[in-house]
Order: structure tokens, then sequence, then C-alpha cells
């Protein structure tokens, strides 16, 4: 038991402070850095739980692909500094409005926790028991289920999202030369080689 | 106090000394790629290879490692001190940690989790930070160019990997390493599945940066690509890391498909070899592929790169992952598990 509080409380104050780490350091590449170790922290903390399928499946998606193109954009963009510091001001009040809905809702959760401890168990309990099932085969066995129809609506958004942004960055442009690996390969000697007799002195 | 010992000293100590079991011969096992691979080329390009230090160059290794030691380690003066110190030893560290869940007989692994297979492919996904940050930080073209080759590269060929294992699960039912190889029973998946062993390979190469992939690293182009800046141990961590992603991914091909730690045939002379024997001669068995290819193949262009990514390899795998599916579903193959 010892052991789990101490890791639960590295993780939660590792995840806590990288993320506040991620809205203050200076350089945007340190802080997509410590956006990944947040990630990896908050996956610490769902492995503590027993949600061993979410946690990989986080590491996986946000880190192993989602931070790696972050990184790359962020990495690619010639960042003046001094421009990012001046629009801080002008962004404050949406910013405190957010982090303070954010703050206002987290205050709810512990005041009824506190209030009405009994409300955790209004939860109904997870359907297939979990100490009998591993939590992969447990949410295939509803998610392909019970909620297929939602399964299949958010595999279509992601489709439009993914069409939206092809279509967006296409434009037609014009000269490019593509190359065709077929025709390439059907290449032979009888189209590419020819041999002519040649006069002496006077040149094809 | 018992109980402290009991329940928290012991198993400490415990597990201290099977990673200790597991890393030492890992880091051999570099050591000596290192040398085999320089004598396998050598042997294919009619050369002798190294064979001064040492019997037939086996101390060569060693000799290279207090070569680096004893360099003097360069921080370029434009360079982003952190990061660039940090990127070499999250190389190492991720081509480590994945061997936790590796079984190398029936029990003999360190972690059995449940979601092993997941693990070991969340680990490899992230080689690529070391690979990233290293250019990043490096602030140098060169670098920076290879860095940007290697992110573009490895995210591309980490999809058509991910449906290959997603194949692999559907034939044995489970996410667990154990339950996969216990599966290649009756048969190797690499007869069935032969498609998806070749896409696998092909992708593990371009996952490690190997040859004909190499882009990232592409001597003649961009010099050492991400490694240009770095000298001494901090390069010497990058190179012992990608060695131990090789053997990560030839183990991963043996447990996958080839049947990790069971004999080719289960019968008299062959069952008398021990598991983790048959196991090592198989990693042994990819990575000699690995040697070969290198030996043997010229470097990709990078959009033919980009090209068998994403329009070769990723409709294939996709198409094998639904005809799979379908055969097991038809036939009634399809395995029943709880876990």
């Amino acid at each position: 038991m010892i052991v789990e509080a101490l890791a639960f409380y590295m993780f939660a104050a590792v995840a806590v402070a990288s993320g506040v780490l991620v809205v203050s350091v200076r350089n945007p590449v340190h802080s997509v850095l410590f956006l990944i170790l947040a990630f990896f922290n908050a996956a610490g903390l769902f492995v503590l739980v027993g949600a061993e399928f979410l946690a990989m499946i986080l590491v996986v998606v946000y880190v192993g692909a989602v931070a790696v193109l972050f990184l790359f954009v962020v990495m690619m963009l010639d960042i003046d500094f001094a421009a990012l510091r001046s629009g801080f001001i002008r962004y404050l009040p949406i910013g405190a409005m957010v982090g303070l809905v954010l703050l206002s809702e987290l205050a709810l959760i512990v005041g009824a926790w506190i209030t009405a401890p009994e409300a955790a168990s209004a939860f109904g309990a997870p359907s297939p028991d979990a100490a009998k099932i591993a939590n992969t085969h447990a949410l295939g066995l509803v998610l392909y289920t019970k909620y297929a129809y939602l399964f299949q609506a958010a595999g279509m958004i992601l489709l439009v999202a993914m069409v939206g942004a092809i279509v967006l960055t296409l434009r037609d442009r014009e000269g490019v030369r593509r190359q065709n690996i077929g025709e390439q390969l059907a290449r032979g000697k009888h189209n590419s080689v020819e041999v002519r007799k040649v006069r002496t002195g006077s040149g094809i | 106090m018992a109980d402290f010992w009991n329940f928290y000293a012991w198993p400490t100590i415990i597990i201290v000394l099977q990673i200790v079991a597991i890393v030492v011969p890992l880091l051999v096992a570099v050591a000596y790629l290192t040398l085999a691979e320089r004598k396998v080329i050598g042997a294919i390009q009619l050369r002798k290879g190294p064979n001064v230090v040492g019997w037939f160059g086996l101390l060569q290794p060693f000799a290279d490692g207090l070569k680096l030691f004893l360099k003097e380690t360069v921080v370029p003066s434009g360079a982003n001190r952190g990061v660039f110190i940090i990127a070499p030893m999250a190389t190492f560290v991720l081509s480590l940690v994945a061997w936790a869940v590796i079984p190398f007989d029936a029990g003999m692994v360190l972690a059995d989790i449940n979601v092993g297979v997941l693990y070991l492919f969340a680990i490899s996904s992230l080689g690529v930070y070391g690979i990233v940050m290293a250019g990043w930080a490096s602030n140098s073209r060169y670098a920076f160019l290879g860095a940007l080759r290697s992110a573009a590269q490895m995210v591309s060929y980490e999809v058509s990997i991910g449906f290959v294992i997603i194949t692999v699960l559907l034939c044995v039912g489970s996410l667990n390493l154990s339950e996969i190889v216990l599966a290649q029973q009756g048969m190797w998946f690499f007869i069935p599945l032969l498609p998806m062993f070749v896409v696998f390979f092909i992708s593990g190469l371009a996952e490690t940066n190997r040859s004909p992939f190499d882009l990232p690293e592409g001597e003649s182009e961009i010099v050492a690509g991400y490694m240009v800046e770095y000298s001494s141990m901090v390069f010497a961590l990058f190179f012992l890391g990608e060695y131990a992603n090789m053997i990560l991914m030839s183990a991963m091909t043996c447990v996958l498909f080839l049947g990790g730690w069971l004999p080719p045939f289960d019968i008299a002379p062959f069952n008398w070899i021990p598991g983790p024997i048959w196991f090592a001669l198989k990693i042994a068995a990819v990575l000699f592929l690995f040697l070969w290819v290198r030996a043997t193949m010229p470097r990709y262009r990078y959009d033919q790169l980009m090209r068998l990514g994403w329009k070769v390899f990723l409709p294939l795998s996709l198409i094998w992952v639904v005809l799979t599916a379908g055969v097991l579903v038809a036939t009634g193959w399809i395995p029943v598990t709880s876990r």
C-alpha cells in the first residue's frame, strides 16, 4: 500500500509540476517536452487505477504520435519570443476565464466528495466485473456492442477531419513531374535505345 | 521489521537482480553485435574484418568502447545544453526498458503484464524522441535535417507495424507476449502470415533507422545526421541504443512470428535444448538478416521511402487485417480467451 501511495504522489506531483511548466517555460520546444512528461505521468496514474489498456493507448497515441507531430511543427517554427510575450496581457482574460471554469468544476467535485460521500456509489458498477476480466477485453465487449454506433460516428468524424485537412492543404501546382514506378519498370531496351548508322563526317 | 523485509526489501532485491541478469547479457550482446556486423559485412565484401585486437578480433568492441570512454565530451556552444545531454540518455534508456516484458522462456519474464505487446509498441514508438531532441538541441543544420527525416520516417512505419501486430493479435486473442508465443505451438505465425512477416521485418528496418532506410544518418548527404555534434560517451549511448533497438526488434519478430522460445519441432533432439537458447538463436538469425541487408542494399531515396510506407505497406497490411479477421470468423478458428 505504501508503495502505491508513494507512486501515486510521485506521478501526481510530476504531472502537475510539468503541467505548470508547459505554460510557464520560455522555450516552446521545452513546453512540448514537458507536455510529453505530463502525458507519461498521466499514463502512470492510469496504471495505478488498473486501467493498463488506457495507459498504453495514451502513450502510443498521444506521446508516440500526436506529440511527435507537435514537436515536429514547433521545432520548425521560427519563433520570435518577444512577439510571443506581447500578446500575454491581451489573452490573459480568456485564459483566466478558462482556468476559473476548470477550478470551479474541481471545487464542485471535491465539494460533492466532502458533503455527500455516498454520491460515489450512485455510479453503476463496471458491467463485467473488473477483477474477473482484463480491461482490454471488457472495453471491447461494450465498445463494439452497446456503443457500436457512437464508435462508428467517432470514426466518421475523424475521417471528415482528415479529408478536410487534405482539402485545405491540397493545391494544384504547375510543372510537377511525378514518378510513375510502373512506367519506369516497364521501360526496356526497345523503347530507350536506338542503334543508327552514322556516316563519317555528317552526324545525325 | 519482518514485514519490511518480506514485502519490500526482498522483492526489490530480487527484481534488481533480475534486471541485472537481463541488462548485462544484453550489453554484451550489443558489444558483440557491433563486431558481428563488421565481420559479416567483411565476409560479404571478401575482406577479413577486424582481426587484430584479440583472437579473431574478439576484444575489438572493448577497445572501441575504451577509446570512446577516453575521449572528450564536446557540447557545442550554440546547443541547448539540457536537451542535448538528455537525448542520448533517453535513446539508451528506452532501448533497455522494453526488455522488461520480453519472455525468454515459459514464465521467465520480468513483468508478465497483460498488455505486453502494446507496451512494446509504445516503447518502440518513443524511440524517435531521442533522435528528434538530439537534432533540435544540436543547433546544427545537418543534425536538424536528420531529426526531421527520422520523425517522419518512424511515424510512417509505426502505422503499418501497428496493423501487423493487430493481425497477430487476431490469431492469438491476447495481448500477453507469453500467450502469443504459446499460441504458436502448432505452427509459427510466419507461415500463415508470411506477407505480414515481410512487412514487419522491413518496417523494423525503418523503425530502427537501419540500412537501407538509414536516411536520418545518411553519411553521404548530411554527414551523420542527428549524431553529427556528439562525441565520446554521449555518442556511445546513441550507438548502444541503436544496436540494442536492433536486438529488440529482432526479439519482437521472434515473439510475434518465429515462436519465441519454442523449438522448431517438439521432438527429442530439439526439445532437449532449453528455451532461452532457442530464443537467442532465432534472434541471432534475424540479426544476421539485418546485417545482410545492410551489406547488400543501396539506400532508399526519401520519397520512395515514404511511398513504400504509405502507399504499399499501409494498404497491404489493412487488407491483411480484414482478410485475417474474415478467415478467422468464417472458419470459426477465432480464439476465445478471457485475458
